[in-house]
């Protein structure tokens, strides 16, 4: 069975809290997590809804291997409508709070409304409560975790929150959960700020049972660990470099976006990299990065755990930051380093924890500092505008600042917080934001990397590189190589990596997984664990249900295919060197045989013939 | 021969596979509220710490229980609690010094590592060896070896 066959939920507006049997029909048809929690979406709030207002929702959900010893199962997802994009929201957080969710008896929470001052949900098994948070609102993530903890007495909570970027309206705001885990993109932070929903906290002691057929649960859960372990991207690569493996490698084929997307390879990228984090600083003689770190039940562990020089003018005043937390991935150590020009490895983990300690997305918001930064270049804004803030690229010091001021929703940081759409648009310059429906890019460049051009143009959550990511194959050989510059065969193998990753996305279990994990490997043990036959086609065809049940949110929502594009700059500055050197994106070739292989119109409609073959809902 | 567990907590990566293990093997359930091992991190000092009962040869525990409830398994040298003998009383709890006996409100009775009859399932579990099971007189063995190896040989045949 592994899902707990309950939702809780929680209506904010007249404090009701109830219990509901989860819609198991829905389950075999969409899984869990983001597929399950997307058609409860659909089902209950309407796409074109104010994404702060009252009438959106937000879910929190787990997957049907959550709070399993299936490696990796311990994810979760916030689903709700984003205000960054107005495009469906789903982003995933590893952590531990998604397994005690499920130790508490939960496959979801769906909260509704708003409240009429600001509280937090306590979730103790059955129990669950509101609670008011007059006095968390104000205070970061890390000290909103320290003070419940201390209030309920009970050091196992686990603790999703959010910090100031959020309550101040910082639109890429995020919900950080066990301190510096967050689901981080598309500004789901700030639809719980919007309900005045500071905190979930949670404590389950009930277990996750009720496996179908445990035996054959252990003995392919331990198989499929095996074949992590024996992987050398998860079994070697990642727990040693972090996803920071990738930063080397992708600055040298030539498809690392630099200073605002403008360039494709970063001279200070060495200074960033996994090995700088490794190498021991002249200080204290200790390397950037302390150690590694698993989320729940993970045998691969990516997690970065770092310190900060406590010289380094940054903190050198600031004790409260000379200790450990989440250090630099590659996507925030690309945003924070190689987009705003700055090779400053200590400058990119403040950075990086003003992030997790105050709940935004480092890829967002090193993205909006990278257009602030080339506005500034221009003349478009100057210190007046930024508070004095000297926005030049490669300025450590203007990072810095940047994030304290984000953080706090300060000044400038109201700007830097709406993201970069809505910045650049309020200067007159829309098309220095490099963005897709209004989510800024992460950190490869598509004339280098064709398929990711057309991964970001059709993502159903705007620029992303989480839910097709198809540098696997064009960079890395998995499954099977291909030409990283080459359009042709890339719409095929953007849908099937659309739709494998929402299967993936919809278990309870990792992405990361997936370089060493196809379906093949993931069907075993949900067969072993939950009802219904499941094999990796009916995964694949779920994921296709999935990806097409977020489109026609979308395109209820008002988007159409003019929203599958780039910014101009893609199409009219060739990559500048490297391998890519003279090289635009061809999304535009690509897109009719994506519209046509995904059984949509040419406008990017999901035809009738479509919707009746996955069974979508009208 | 008795074999002891062993930890490393420099290996340890916080993942709780070890928390699974035990409740699954003890409870039939994943968790690790209920896991006999725990692991602890000391986020600031970017540190996880696996911890578990060390099985004292004169354990407190075992002098302390008024209805000799915990017994030594002389296959294995573990402290197991029978079951059906303790009241729930916690006085083992109390005697305890490293805290590694605990109630279980759901039985009335307490709980504790009983090296799973001589195959401990935290040890299968750890995907990066930081928990092993090896000869008890030679828990050192591994870091004897390491400081072995960095041995100045040449240096030595000088002196």
């Amino acid at each position: 069975m592994a899902w707990a066959k309950k939702i809780l939920r929680v209506n904010l507006t007249d404090g009701s809290i109830a219990s509901e049997p989860l819609n198991m029909e829905w389950a075999q048809a969409y899984l869990g997590q983001r597929g399950l929690a997307t058609r409860y979406l659909v089902e209950e709030v309407d796409p074109k809804c104010d994404p702060l207002g009252a009438d959106n929702k937000v879910i929190m959900a787990t997957g049907p291997l959550t709070g399993t010893m299936a490696s990796t199962g311990g994810r979760y997802s916030v689903i709700t409508k984003s205000p960054l994009t107005g495009t469906v929201a789903c982003s995933n957080s590893g952590g531990f709070i998604g397994a005690e969710m499920k130790m508490a008896g939960w496959d979801m929470i769906i909260f509704e409304g708003k409240a009429a001052s600001p509280v937090y949900l306590h979730v103790e098994n059955d129990n669950a409560k509101l609670l008011p948070a007059d006095q968390l609102w104000g205070k970061s993530v890390w000290e909103t975790d320290e003070l419940i903890h201390k209030i309920h007495q009970d050091p196992q909570i686990r603790i999703a929150c959010i910090g100031r970027a959020a309550e101040a309206g910082c639109l890429y705001s995020a919900v950080i959960n066990d301190l510096h885990r967050a689901a981080g993109r598309s500004g789901v932070g700030a639809v719980l700020a919007s309900k005045n929903l500071k905190a979930v906290a949670v404590r389950g002691t009930l277990g996750v049972g009720n496996i179908k057929d445990p035996k054959r649960f252990m003995q392919s859960t331990g198989e499929q660990k095996q074949v992590l372990a024996e992987n050398a991207v998860t079994g070697q690569g990642l727990p040693a470099f972090g996803t920071q493996v990738l930063m080397n490698v992708i600055n040298e084929i030539g498809a690392m976006p630099t200073r605002n997307m403008r360039e494709v390879k970063f001279e200070g990228a060495h200074k960033i990299s996994a090995e700088a984090m490794a190498e021991p600083r002249k200080s204290d003689s200790k390397p950037n990065l302390t150690t590694n770190a698993g989320c729940f039940a993970c045998t691969i562990a990516c997690g970065r755990i770092s310190t900060i020089d406590k010289g380094h003018f940054s903190v050198e005043n600031k004790p409260q930051y000379w200790g450990n937390s989440g250090g630099l991935e590659y996507e925030a150590a690309w945003a924070l380093g190689s987009d705003t020009g700055i090779d400053d490895l200590d400058a990119l983990t403040y950075a990086n924890f003003l992030c997790n300690e105050d709940g935004f997305d480092p890829i967002s918001f090193g993205a909006t500092v990278a257009a602030a930064m080339e506005m500034f270049e221009q003349g478009v804004i100057t210190t007046e505008d930024t508070g004095g803030i000297e926005f030049k690229f490669g300025s450590a010091e203007a990072l810095c600042k940047a994030a304290e001021i984000t953080a706090a929703g300060e000044g400038f940081g109201k700007d830097l917080g709406m993201g970069s759409k809505r910045m650049c648009e309020k200067y007159g310059r829309p098309e220095l934001s490099m963005t897709v429906k209004g989510q800024e890019f992460p950190a490869y460049d598509p004339r280098g990397i064709q398929g990711m051009g057309l991964t970001y143009a059709t993502s159903n959550r705007g620029a992303c590189h989480l839910r097709s990511y198809t540098v696997a194959s064009e960079v890395l050989g998995i499954p099977e190589k291909t030409d990283p510059l080459a359009t042709e065969g890339k719409p095929g193998l953007v849908k099937a990596f659309q739709d494998a990753t929402a299967a993936f996305d919809s278990s309870g279990l990792c992405i990361f997984t997936s370089f060493a994990w196809t379906l093949d490997n993931v069907a075993p043990q949900l067969d072993a664990s939950c009802e219904g036959d499941w094999t990796a086609e009916r995964l694949v065809e779920v994921g296709e249900r999935i990806w097409n049940l977020e489109r026609d949110f979308n395109n209820k929502a008002g988007f159409t295919a003019k929203d599958d594009t780039l910014p101009k700059r893609f199409f009219t500055e060739p990559a500048n060197t490297g391998p890519a050197e003279g090289k635009v994106s061809g999304v535009e070739q690509m897109l009719p045989e994506y519209y046509d292989l995904r059984g949509w119109t040419p406008d990017g409609e999901v035809t009738t013939q479509t919707r009746d073959r996955l069974d979508l809902p009208s | 021969m008795l074999k002891s567990l062993h930890i490393s907590p420099d290996k340890c990566t916080g993942c709780l596979q070890c928390e699974l293990a035990c409740s699954y093997e003890n409870e039939g359930v994943f968790n690790p509220a209920k896991s006999r091992i725990k692991v602890f991190t000391f986020h600031q000092e970017g540190r996880f710490v696996p911890y578990t009962c060390t099985q004292c040869d004169e354990a407190w525990c075992m002098q302390a229980c008024p209805v000799d409830a915990i017994v030594v398994n002389t296959a294995t040298g573990s402290k197991d609690v029978l079951a059906d003998v303790c009241v729930g009383c916690k006085v083992c709890t109390i005697a305890c010094p490293f805290g590694t006996v605990n109630y279980s409100q759901d039985t009335g009775k307490v709980i504790k590592c009983d090296l799973c009859g001589g195959n401990p399932q935290c040890v299968e579990a750890c995907p990066t060896a930081a928990i092993t099971y090896v000869d008890a007189d030679a828990t050192g063995l591994d870091r004897m070896r390491a400081w072995a190896g960095k041995t100045d040989n040449a240096a030595t045949a000088r002196a």
